[in-house]
């Protein structure tokens, strides 16, 4: 690649007739400095849009700015939000309420598009084309689709309601999806399972036609059977991508805001209130800055912790 | 890849550099001429009335040459959108008609201009605006004569009835056995009650059909501005009118909690189901649907209701919010109009606003499907007679009572969404813990805001 060749050395190879300022100043930007060229404007980005950023909030979240009431005078207020959160028992809900979320979604997932890898990793006739109708869901934006769910979901008119009410018998208006305690926590679970599963199922996919076809064959001479097979080459060489997806899910979901606010808004009541929704709120509806600076920095050393330990499981389980 | 082609390479991201350059410099060059024509941007919620006064500024644009421009945004957005504009000294927006609640942020952030030297020079007296809005819209502190904005849109909550199914001889005769008085628009939230159960789950035209339709909405401000209709006449009181930020006692009184539960009975004995989640768009819908006998909304809404082809005109009918066992109140809605503190066209948003407050122009605005609140027109002895609501809607601004204006509303009002939300749709606990818990969420925000805070 350009970027590793020493100016020097190609000034040489270029004939060494003329110095290599000589060069640059006549032909234009040396290797290093288009490199540099590229990379600048990416390094100040990141820097103006997340690196300065964090550390204003790191900043702010030890005072006790308020942006509805920015004419009160700032105050340092030490780990007074971080202590304020932490003994907020409403939050831990919101806690519990986003691990509920999390674990549902993701290990339904997993199953779900696991299983539909395995179906289309078969190589049946028009596999691309049903390939290509599972993968829709994931194709539209989160936006899209809290909104048409809440149209299906509907009591009066929604299909939803009148295709339960087909198969039990129970009045289609008789119950709300999103709008009932015990099952609005499920019809967040529906919709993202709905929309993610086929993304799970595209590595997993993957995952499945990296396995060599020699060991499917050796097995087969071996006359292991399709669940041994299944067991002892299948699932162990597919499990460092099935367990990719579910690192990403998992941070994915644990930030979920779009759909379940669409869905929902977080209610019946608070029943539905992920902790993103919280941080929301906190931020950008009562303009709690440092409160809510505290509680992003919490979120943030929580995806990232757990995400850190999980990779290195993750790894331990390719070296096996 | 070889120098050579390095340096070519350079040489083409050089010229693209130029060429950038050149584009934006010639679009910069050219910016002069487009800025010469005077331009003012006013910013609202996306509704009815935001096309009347699209409709009404074309006058004043053919009066001083100055175009408007609007920035109008979705109710459930409108806070989230302007406040972040307002917080972050934007100049989006040269002239804004703000929320009633934001007042008092608005004042104490120095997000709007003052306008009482600009009233008192240009001869605009408060004292000729509907006493209501002048408190709930202009006054910052509450009951001081410093003004920030001009009341622009007067509105409350009221509601609209199903004019034809009331009138209907077999359904008049069969209310009047069980009840024993005519079917008619309630005066109190009892006979509310009755009305709606009367006409839950009843088969009107092959249809069935639901009782009222109230606010639940849970992410912006939709069930607070719906249960206050009822906790007002029950007894609920922000505070102490003696001890100011005194709330034990008054929030989550006994007469308050009976408010709450009666607020929660009929949200479960009369509404259509699904309506879990549900605001002014959602009323329009199931009303406009011929889904409810009877649906609380805004009166800025009920014009467009009357032209409705399917339910407006004679099968229409609108009555005022019912009273309660302790009193007769509803809430306010509506705006006052205010010119934006980081705006670099004050004088032409002042001269918009003087425009505005003149009598010919703010009866043009009440005929196009606006709510003036200038007492010269709303009191004109042909007022009433002017629209089938207009005597509903005088009455209403005589009643209203507003939800708090602090600095500090966003919160309270989270709060109270939160807390209200929880115990009439998601049947957490009762409604003295729901009230109690709601005085402790204020007490907190009032102490962060400096407050002293009376807890007897």
């Amino acid at each position: 690649m350009t970027a590793i060749i020493h100016p020097d050395a190609s000034v040489d190879r270029i004939g060494g007739q003329t110095s290599s300022r000589g060069a640059r100043r006549g032909r234009g930007l040396s290797d290093r400095g288009i490199a540099w060229l590229f990379v600048t404007p990416t390094i100040a980005l990141l820097l103006a849009i997340n690196i300065f950023p964090l550390i204003w909030m790191i900043r702010l979240s030890f005072t006790s700015l308020n942006l509805s009431m920015s004419y009160l005078p700032l105050r340092f207020v030490g780990l007074d939000n971080y202590a304020d959160i932490l003994s907020d028992e409403d939050l831990w809900v919101r806690m519990q309420t986003t691990a509920q979320f999390v674990i549902s979604t993701v290990v339904l997932e997993m199953f779900i598009g696991f299983g539909l890898a395995l179906l289309i990793n078969r190589q049946f006739r028009s596999h691309s084309f049903w390939t290509t109708i599972i993968l829709l869901p994931m194709m539209l934006s989160p936006a899209v689709v809290g909104n048409f769910w809440t149209l299906l979901f509907q009591p009066q008119i929604g299909p939803f309601n009148y295709l339960i009410s087909l198969f039990t018998g129970i009045p289609p208006s008789s119950f709300s999806m999103t709008g009932e305690v015990a099952l609005a926590p499920w019809t967040i679970v529906l919709v993202d399972t709905w929309m993610w599963a086929p993304y799970v199922m595209l590595i997993c996919l993957a995952g499945l036609r990296s396995i060599p076809d020699y060991i499917y064959e050796a097995a087969e001479v071996d006359r292991a059977s399709s669940w041994r097979q299944f067991w002892s080459i299948t699932l162990p060489m597919a499990l460092p991508f099935l367990m990719l997806a579910v690192l990403f899910r998992a941070i994915e979901n644990f930030k979920m805001f779009d759909m379940v606010n669409l869905l929902t808004s977080g209610g019946p009541g608070s029943t539905t209130e992920l902790v993103s929704i919280t941080l929301k709120r906190a931020a950008f509806e009562k303009w709690r800055t440092g409160y809510s600076s505290a509680l992003a920095i919490i979120l943030f050393v929580t995806v990232f912790g757990a995400a850190n330990i999980y990779v290195k499981a993750l790894n331990r389980v390719k070296q096996r | 890849m070889r120098k050579s082609d390095t340096a070519r390479w350079s040489k083409w991201v050089g010229g693209a550099l130029a060429l950038f350059a050149g584009v934006a410099l010639s679009g910069l060059s050219g910016q002069p001429a487009a800025a010469q024509a005077k331009q003012l941007t006013l910013c609202w919620a996306a509704w009815d009335p935001a096309n009347a006064l699209v409709e009404l500024g074309k006058d004043f644009t053919k009066e001083t040459s100055i175009e408007m421009k609007y920035e109008f945004v979705p109710w459930t957005s409108y806070a989230d959108r302007f406040l972040n504009e307002l917080n972050s000294h934007g100049k989006l927006c040269d002239l804004i008609i703000g929320d009633s609640q934001w007042i008092g942020g608005a004042a104490e952030n120095h997000w709007y201009v003052k306008l009482n030297d600009f009233f008192a020079k240009e001869h605009i007296t408060m004292d000729d605006f509907v006493p209501a809005t002048v408190l709930g819209y202009a006054e910052w502190p509450k009951n001081s004569p410093n003004y920030w904005a001009l009341p622009a849109m007067a509105d409350a909550v009221g509601w609209t009835y199903r004019k034809d199914w009331f009138a209907r001889p077999e359904l008049q005769a069969e209310f009047k056995k069980k009840y024993g008085r005519d079917l008619a628009p309630p005066k109190t939230y009892e006979e509310l009650k009755q009305i709606a159960e009367f006409f839950q789950g009843r088969e009107i035209d092959g249809k069935k059909v639901y009782g009222a339709y109230i606010f639940t909405e849970r992410g912006s401000e939709g069930i607070t501005m719906g249960v206050t209709n009822v906790l007002y006449n029950y007894g609920f009181d922000y505070e102490n009118p003696k001890k100011p930020y005194q709330m034990q006692g008054f929030v989550n009184s006994p007469d308050a909690v009976k408010g709450l539960e009666f607020y929660k009975a009929l949200y479960k004995c009369c509404t259509a189901p699904g309506m879990t989640n549900a605001y002014m768009q959602e009323g329009l819908d199931a009303f406009k649907s011929g889904q409810v006998a009877m649906q609380m909304n805004w009166f800025a809404f009920f014009p467009g209701l009357y032209k409705d082809p399917n339910v407006g005109g004679d099968k229409i009918g609108f009555f005022v919010n019912p009273a309660g066992p302790n009193g007769h109140f509803t809430q306010l809605g509506g705006q006052g109009i205010s010119v934006v503190a980081t705006s670099d066209h004050q004088d032409d948003a002042l001269r918009y606003i003087k425009w505005f407050a003149q009598q010919k122009v703010q009866q043009k605005w009440w005929e196009i499907g606006g709510y003036s609140a200038l007492k010269a027109v709303v009191d004109a002895p042909g007022f009433p007679k002017s629209a089938p609501f207009a005597p509903q809607f005088l009455e209403s601004m005589g009643i209203v009572k507003d939800f708090w204006a602090e600095p500090s509303y966003a919160q309270l009002l989270l709060d109270m969404q939160k807390r209200v939300h929880d115990y009439v749709v998601a049947d957490k606990g009762t409604a003295q813990q729901a009230l109690d818990s709601l005085v402790k969420d204020w007490t907190k925000v009032f102490k962060e805001q400096g407050k002293t805070v009376a807890s007897e």
